[in-house]
């Protein structure tokens, strides 16, 4: 039997232009710019990134395969290559079968529209005829439970019926592969499991799905294989509980970042290690909401301040949110008693970050000068039940969640 | 398995024009969510479409011909012909606008889906056709009021109308096409309906136009197109031959030189959006 996908020497490159903070550009600065690009003589500064480089693999059909790796281990841009969305600088790809993304739930479903309505355009988008779609509408509608709301415009729907009826759509596509990215995320806990229910029967009818997700567990449960991504190129290949034990390896090892992040400071110590995780019965894993999240800074004497001893330096940690909004500083000043060392471990307990991606902030001073201070160290907040119920906190309902609790004060209660 | 696509560096081309053809139903359920969304809010998008050629027209018949004093075509009464020339107008306008915003506005689906581009600014044509047929009904009411008796070349309005939209489809993707790298053209597009307003017979008639500027002042492509609607609509002009030979060689060249740009930047899209 030929493979369904088969992948070779594929590469995507990125080219950073480090004039402009985003990626698109005026024109007005690009004619403000221009007399001294000419002074210059027309040298831009440009840096080459590769996001992917030499992936190879071949998957049957069948076959369930969970992608896995860190923040910007170039999982979205394997899936981005593999949907077309985005073309390859190098290698190829083949394809024997249809392939339908689901890159994020609803997508394409507009607030105006009724949910009926959104039916029909969000399967359009999704590559379904509207023959099809008419045939499994009852279908799509009963899986989502909104049978009340057909009529209603979707901006009206809470955000859970939002997401069943995004994913009812998503889950009756019938390709012959299926690309799932993070849609497990959302919804209540039994949401989710009427979820990876669909999704293992979908592997079962003989459909092959590429799944990619933080979700250690569904991936466990739903995945046969493997491929763990690090730096753009292939970790791991191989069965899943292998390749779960190299990604958490690599994240226990995932320092390199630092030498890429600009350090301010006199640099008589420097920041050689970071290390966030989080702890289950004594063996790390990664970091959940509402688990116990722990973070490890290492630092090595700087060639400025060789022989120098670290003494009482405080160390300050800000972690912010994707948008640099500030959501947790804590200094290590708030305990005068207690030293740190050039190894320093701080504990977070039960962890209230929502799930999602945050960016780290790291200062270590002493006597109101910097030593060493980096910025935008990024690490992800795995999806976990903070309550203890189960229930799966949403990501963009608020930054943080808080214990809370609630009484019925009705007479009847 | 007869299904086989392969994904190549720089081999998308010969895919195109097939994939173009297989997402014929995202095109036309991307124009039924455009035209269906434009017009939920019911009473505000009627009457928006009723009421931005009324009140223009109603303008420039009081400036143009009760201020400036200028001259009507034959026996049609200002406000008719004002208005023969605002419904082409409109079209090309609000096309232009509507192509030259879609791929930003539709972002979100560019950034996650693959579909041949070219749909969406295409679909947005969907809501300046419902738009301007609006307002043809509203040109019938007003004909039965001045009991203006269309001739039989009112038929050509409907050339006329696919014509209006291809002109504005070429520059429109080659501006939505700029709008995705350089964010700030979105300010352009209203300057330029704005002053080619101005500069296209809309407000006045094309004859007050000296004859030795003639044949420059219709390199506008938009000049044949209104100077064929005021024809077809009124009926008391000559068929404007040599205006909408220029239109016609116009859209093409220009609707060539969009599909051209916008094929060209589309790679990098999802990238940069």
């Amino acid at each position: 039997m030929k493979p369904i996908i088969s992948v070779e020497d594929l590469g995507k490159k990125y080219v950073i232009r480090h004039q402009w903070r985003s990626n698109y550009r005026a024109l007005r600065d690009e004619i403000m710019q221009f007399p001294l690009k000419l002074l210059r003589g027309m040298r831009q500064e440009k840096e080459e990134f590769w996001a992917l480089q030499n992936v190879g693999f071949d998957i049957m059909p069948g076959e369930r395969v969970g992608i896995i790796g860190r923040n910007g281990a170039g999982k979205s841009t394997l899936l981005k290559l593999l949907s077309r969305i985005t073309i390859p600088t190098s290698g190829r790809i083949c394809l024997r079968g249809r392939i339908s993304s689901l890159l994020e739930v609803g997508t394409g479903f507009h607030p105006e529209l009724t949910g009926r309505e959104n039916i029909f355009l969000n399967g359009a988008i999704l590559g379904m005829s509207r023959a099809e779609i008419r045939r499994k509408f009852d279908e799509i509608v009963d899986f989502a439970g909104v049978e009340k709301f057909l009529d209603t415009p979707v901006k009206r729907y809470s955000s859970g019926m939002y997401v069943r009826l995004a994913f009812a759509v998503a889950a009756h596509l019938e390709p012959e592969i299926l690309i799932v990215d993070e849609v497990l995320a959302v919804g209540d806990v039994e949401f989710q499991k009427k979820c990876l229910g669909k999704m293992e029967q979908v592997g079962k009818d003989g459909r092959t799905v590429l799944f990619v997700s933080h979700n250690i567990e569904s991936i466990s449960l739903l995945c046969t294989r493997g491929i763990v991504l690090a730096n753009g190129r292939i970790l791991h290949d191989g069965d899943i509980q292998g390749a779960l034990a190299a990604y958490r390896e690599d994240i226990l090892h995932a320092s390199h970042e630092l030498d890429h992040l600009l350090h301010e400071g006199n640099g008589d110590f420097r920041l050689t290690g970071v290390e966030v995780f989080g702890m289950k019965d004594g063996a790390p894993r990664p970091v959940e909401t509402g688990q116990d999240m722990h973070l490890r800074l290492v630092y090595s004497p700087g060639k400025a301040g060789s022989g120098k001893e670290f003494g009482k330096m405080t160390l300050e940690v800000r972690i912010s949110d994707m948008l640099s909004r500030s959501v947790i500083w804590v200094s290590t000043a708030a305990y005068p008693e207690k030293k740190t060392g050039v190894q320093t471990r701080f504990t977070f307990p039960k962890l209230p970050l929502i799930p999602g991606d945050y960016l780290l902030n790291v200062c270590a001073h002493r006597n109101s000068e910097i030593v060493d201070w980096i910025r935008d160290y990024s690490f992800t907040v795995h999806p976990g039940a903070y309550y203890g119920t189960g229930y799966i906190p949403f990501a963009h309902q608020s930054s943080v969640c808080h214990d809370f609790s609630f009484e019925c004060e009705d007479d009847a209660c | 398995m007869s299904y086989e696509l392969i994904i190549e560096a720089g081999r998308t081309e010969r895919q195109y024009w097939k994939d173009l053809w297989r997402y014929r139903e995202l095109f036309l359920i991307l124009t039924w969510r455009d035209v269906a969304v434009q017009y939920k809010q019911t009473v505000v998008g009627i009457l928006w479409a009723v009421l931005r050629p009324l009140l223009t027209m109603a303008a420039f018949t009081i400036v143009f011909s009760k201020i400036a004093k200028l001259p009507a075509e034959g026996e049609a009464p200002y406000a008719l012909m004002v208005f023969a020339a605002m419904l082409p107008w409109q079209l090309f306008a609000t096309a232009l606008g509507a192509t030259a915003n879609s791929l930003v506005l539709n972002s979100n689906l560019v950034a996650k889906i693959y579909f041949p581009r070219i749909i969406v600014p295409a679909a947005t044509l969907g809501v300046a056709v419902v738009d301007f047929a609006i307002s043809f009904v509203l040109l019938g009411g007003m004909m039965c009021w001045y009991q203006y008796l269309p001739p039989v070349q009112i038929l050509a309005v409907v050339p006329l109308t696919l014509l209006a939209a291809l002109v504005a489809l070429g520059p429109g993707l080659i501006l939505c096409a700029l709008n995705v790298t350089y964010r700030d053209f979105r300010i352009i597009v209203p300057f330029i309906t704005q002053f080619g307003l101005y500069i296209s017979p809309v407000g006045f008639s094309s004859s007050i136009v000296p004859a030795e500027w003639r044949v420059l002042y219709e390199c506008n492509p938009m000049v044949g197109v209104i100077d064929g609607f005021r024809w077809a609509v009124l009926g008391n002009t000559a068929f404007p031959e040599r205006a909408l030979i220029i239109s016609l060689v116009c859209a093409v060249v220009f609707l060539l030189l969009g599909i051209r740009v916008f094929r060209r930047t589309e790679r990098t899209f999802a990238d940069i959006i």
